[in-house]
């Protein structure tokens, strides 16, 4: 059972505190990504679950044992550095070994435990090279065999991908998923790349200087962010936010954006009624506007700035009144910068947030953030 | 190629060779004055080259009393030196290349100003100090003011070169099993040996060459260049010639062996 | 955990703990002997504090010529080496064929002791020496001429001169090597870019920004001047006193401790002076100095 968990922890370096007494959950087996900007404390919490940064106040916990005063080789632990940190001086097979034989297993076992490891992640003709001759990611991937030939109950990952070249980590991306499934350890991954979070996590927590500001799966942190932070952060093009006042009508609420009016999701009614005239902050993804050629009376009029061919989708920027959105749309529709179209909102579809906080807006009326 | 770059080119390689020949000409020379017979030495207009090479310079030389006791003396010292510096110098190298603490910048400003004490200032009172412990003229006492002046340069050189070790190496390793002690010694050591070395082979040198305190330092049980020294009076020439050979020689050899290492030391040791 | 692996173990405590063997170490081989030094120049054998021992220094009769000689050597060499030391360095710099096997020859006196430099000096400005073959052998002169002799006390000086710039410029270099390898490259291309030729590129980038190297240089180097010691006695034995071989001979000859301690500190004012006032005087600016 290597459940973690991080109780109230804290770690500040002279002045700058990097962790601001997190607490964090993580079940036995999950795959849990830290994601957030440089600087968040995603690396320095990592580190003190391994242990290689000593913690000013909390605890910390794996299984059941409360490993705060342990030193890493104790706690049950592997992890893949950023930089790899293979050994220079010892062949690949060396490398893989060591942990092993810190722990004193027997030549043979080490031998065929090397062995099984190097061919889960296809190194075995490396096995005799010094790390020097290999490529960056052969290193990686030595690197990765170190650490799970430990059987870890816990392994942990600061930025594995981020020095392999695009289509690399492309390819070591889908192999540490179905790494995960055989290894079954719980694994902490950091990262700042959002797509890699979304793609490998089972669970996401973002953090922002020092805190986690939203821990869900992939799914739920993309569709609903708990504010507007992480809505900014995670997707490709980050989520388009308005400026909207609140007008109460005969139909219901409503939101004056500029010189065109958008409706509400049904469930913030209520909460948008104590907020009459006052202004939010309205969250609306690319993919979630929908284009019109011609003109419509729901649809807004835009005037397309820039459009840019990518593959798959067209990206459009585009000038609403005083406002730029970026809307995505069908590749094999023709538009032009300078031309007129008409966008639609759908309101399940837009999120709202609170115009002095950023958090979002929540159905159950007095209740903020996630 | 253009007129005026030939000529840069040429300055350039002419500046080069008059410079090359300012520092190796002297060293030849007493290369063949060493090497010179003895009936030559005294010859005089002296030609370049010695009309045949002979060792018999460096053997009177080698036989003159003292000389090879002493230079036995030069090597204990040298040895005695490495040892303590290293085992003095190199955990203090270690901290500052890994940790950050309080006082760490005030230790490496009491490093800087070590740099200001004058070798008469040091050696004079450790005469006193020396009778006192019984060790006026040992080899012992000798070696103990040598670390003193070798160890801020071993300090600031065993830095750079943990420094140069990557500390998730380190890290690594502890994650794997290692004590912090384990991980030191199973990675960064071994990686931190060429360093070391290149240190080491610095720190003979500078004992090695080292005159005053040992001049100073010692009646009977003289170094090498104490011995010349005190000598210089009533030594022959040939003596002089064959003893400076002699005392470049172990230099050469090792400069020779630390070249690539070279620059990074002596850059590092001497700024501030 | 037991108290002795709690103690020693922590990472807060461990640096001090690794750190210790050394600041003892240099408490008691500099701070002690500098205390001593002082007690031995300032206070007779019975314990009375006196300036007797200073003022037999001072009014000694080869004091002053000590002083003179210890200046005028530092004055005259430093700079000189200074400029050879940065010519080499730009010429490395630019990489030329062959630019790494230069180096490591300038470097090569590095490891030659001041004695042994004084020697090979000798051999060549002794009277039945190398340089005496060559101008007879050009003519110049039809006997041997005498460098080294107390009736040529400005030639035997010059021998100095040029024995202390051959071995102790490889020492200012390998502080400038260090210092122009910082600078990056970035800048000279900058400066390229906007239309700076090779001698404004020189002045205007590289050498402001060698600033914080050649005032290390300078310090180090001056310091190291005025302890000059063997290579004089080497090629003038005592017919030209310097500080530190007078410091030498008041204990080697005359055993008296307490003048050749009074030395030692008045050579030790001098290093902090010197230093204080190039700190003072070729004040770098501290952008200069992170940037460089």
């Amino acid at each position: 059972m290597a459940q973690i968990k991080l109780d109230k922890v804290r770690k500040t370096f002279g002045k700058v505190v990097a962790v601001r007494d997190i607490e964090l959950l993580i079940e036995d087996r999950e795959f849990l990504v830290l994601l957030g900007p440089s600087g968040c404390g995603k690396t320095t919490t990592l580190r003190c679950i391994a242990g290689l940064e000593r913690v000013d106040s909390g605890r910390v916990y794996i299984g059941e044992r409360d490993v705060t005063d342990l030193p890493p080789a104790k706690r049950g632990i592997a992890m893949v550095f950023q930089s790899y940190a293979v050994f220079p001086h010892m062949t690949v097979a060396k490398n893989i070994a060591f942990g092993l034989r810190m722990q004193h297993v027997p030549k043979e076992q080490i031998k065929k435990a090397v062995q099984e490891v190097a061919e889960l992640l296809q190194i075995e003709e490396l096995l005799d090279r010094y790390p020097a001759q290999l490529s960056g990611g052969q290193r990686q991937r030595v690197a990765v065999a170190r650490a799970i030939v430990m059987k870890p109950e816990v392994l942990l990952m600061d930025e594995p991908l981020s020095n392999l070249d695009a289509l690399l980590r492309l390819q070591m991306r889908a192999e540490l998923k179905r790494l995960h499934k055989e290894i079954k350890a719980t694994t902490v991954y950091v990262t700042h790349d959002q797509v890699e979070a979304l793609s490998l996590g089972e669970r996401i927590a973002v953090m922002k200087d020092g805190e986690i500001v939203q821990h869900d799966t992939p799914l739920r942190v993309y569709d609903e962010p708990a504010n507007v932070f992480v809505g900014g952060f995670i997707g490709t093009p980050p989520m388009n936010f308005l400026r909207a006042q609140v007008q109460l009508g005969q139909d219901g609420a409503m939101l004056n954006v500029g010189d065109f009016q958008l409706e509400p999701p049904g469930e913030l009614e209520a909460l948008l009624r104590e907020r009459a005239d006052q202004e939010v902050i309205v969250g609306v993804r690319a993919e979630n506007i929908e284009v019109e050629l011609e003109p419509t009376p729901e649809g807004v009029r835009s005037q397309v700035l820039v459009v840019e061919p990518l593959g798959a989708q067209q990206l459009l920027t585009v000038q609403v009144g005083e406002d730029v959105l970026k809307v995505a749309t069908r590749a094999d529709v023709a538009i032009e910068p300078g031309q007129a179209i008409w966008l639609k909102f759908s309101p399940e579809k837009i999120r709202l947030f609170d115009e002095q906080t950023g958090d979002a807006l929540q159905p159950e009326p007095g209740r903020d953030g996630s | 190629m253009s007129m005026r770059r030939l000529w840069g080119k040429l300055l350039l390689y002419g500046v080069v060779a008059a410079i090359s020949l300012w520092v190796l000409v002297p060293l030849v020379l007493i290369g063949l004055a060493s090497f010179t017979p003895r009936e030559e030495i005294y010859r005089w207009p002296k030609p370049f080259l010695p009309s045949r090479f002979s060792t018999e310079t460096m053997s009177f030389f080698l036989g003159a009393h003292g000389v090879l006791p002493s230079t036995l003396n030069s090597i204990w010292v040298a040895l005695l030196t490495i040892g303590f510096t290293l085992a003095i110098g190199a955990p203090a190298g270690y901290a500052l290349a890994r940790f950050v603490f309080r006082g760490r910048e005030a230790f490496r400003l009491g490093i800087l100003i070590t740099k200001m004490f004058p070798i008469p200032l040091l050696a004079i009172p450790l005469i006193v100090t020396f009778i006192k412990w019984g060790i006026y003229d040992t080899l012992l006492g000798v070696a103990f003011i040598h670390t003193a002046m070798a160890l801020p340069f071993a300090v600031l050189i065993t830095t750079s070169i943990f420094v140069g070790v990557p500390r998730d190496l380190e890290e690594s390793a502890m994650t794997l099993g290692c004590s912090r002690l384990g991980a030191f010694l199973r990675v960064v050591l071994p990686l931190a040996l060429p360093g070391l070395a290149a240190a080491a082979m610095f720190t003979f040198v500078v004992s090695w060459n080292e005159v005053f305190a040992a001049a100073i330092l010692t009646l009977s049980n003289r170094t090498l260049p104490a011995q010349i020294l005190t000598s210089l009076e009533v030594s022959p020439v040939y003596f002089k010639f064959a003893g400076g050979f002699f005392m470049i020689l172990p230099a050469l050899i090792f400069m020779f062996f630390m070249r690539r290492y070279l620059l990074q030391m002596w850059g590092v040791a001497a700024e501030r | 955990m037991n108290p002795l692996r709690r103690l020693l173990g922590t990472d807060t405590l461990l640096p001090y703990w690794l750190l210790l063997p050394s600041v003892a170490y240099l408490v008691v081989f500099f701070v002690l002997p500098l205390s001593q030094a002082f007690l031995l120049a300032f206070r007779t054998d019975d314990g009375q504090l006196t300036l007797k021992f200073f003022e037999r220094m001072v009014n000694d009769a080869k004091f002053k010529d000590a002083l003179k000689y210890t200046f005028l050597l530092t004055v005259i060499v430093v700079p000189i080496q200074l400029a050879t030391a940065l010519v080499i360095a730009l010429l490395v710099n630019t990489g030329f064929r062959g630019s790494r096997l230069f180096l490591y020859l300038c470097a090569i006196p590095l490891g030659i002791s001041d004695l042994a430099a004084g020697l090979v000096w000798y051999s060549i400005f002794t009277g039945r020496g190398y340089l005496n073959s060559v101008l007879y052998s050009l003519g110049i002169i039809d006997k041997p001429f005498h460098f080294l002799s107390y009736e040529n006390i400005p030639w035997m000086f010059g021998a100095i001169v040029a024995a202390e710039h051959w071995r102790a410029t490889a020492i200012v270099l390998v502080i400038l090597i260090a210092g122009l390898q910082m600078i990056s490259k970035d800048y000279l291309e900058a400066a390229e870019v906007l239309g700076a030729g090779r001698l404004k590129k020189l002045w205007y980038v590289v050498l402001p920004l060698l600033k914080p190297s050649l005032q290390a240089a300078l310090i180090i180097r001056t310091i190291f001047a005025f302890e000059v010691f063997a290579v004089v006695i080497a090629l003038a034995g005592d017919l030209i006193p310097v500080l530190a071989s007078e410091s030498y001979w008041w204990y080697a000859l005359y055993r008296n401790l307490h003048v050749a301690a009074a030395y030692g500190v008045l050579l030790m004012a001098l290093s902090i002076t010197v230093t204080w006032g190039y700190l003072r005087f070729l004040r770098t600016r501290e952008e200069v100095r992170g940037l460089a």
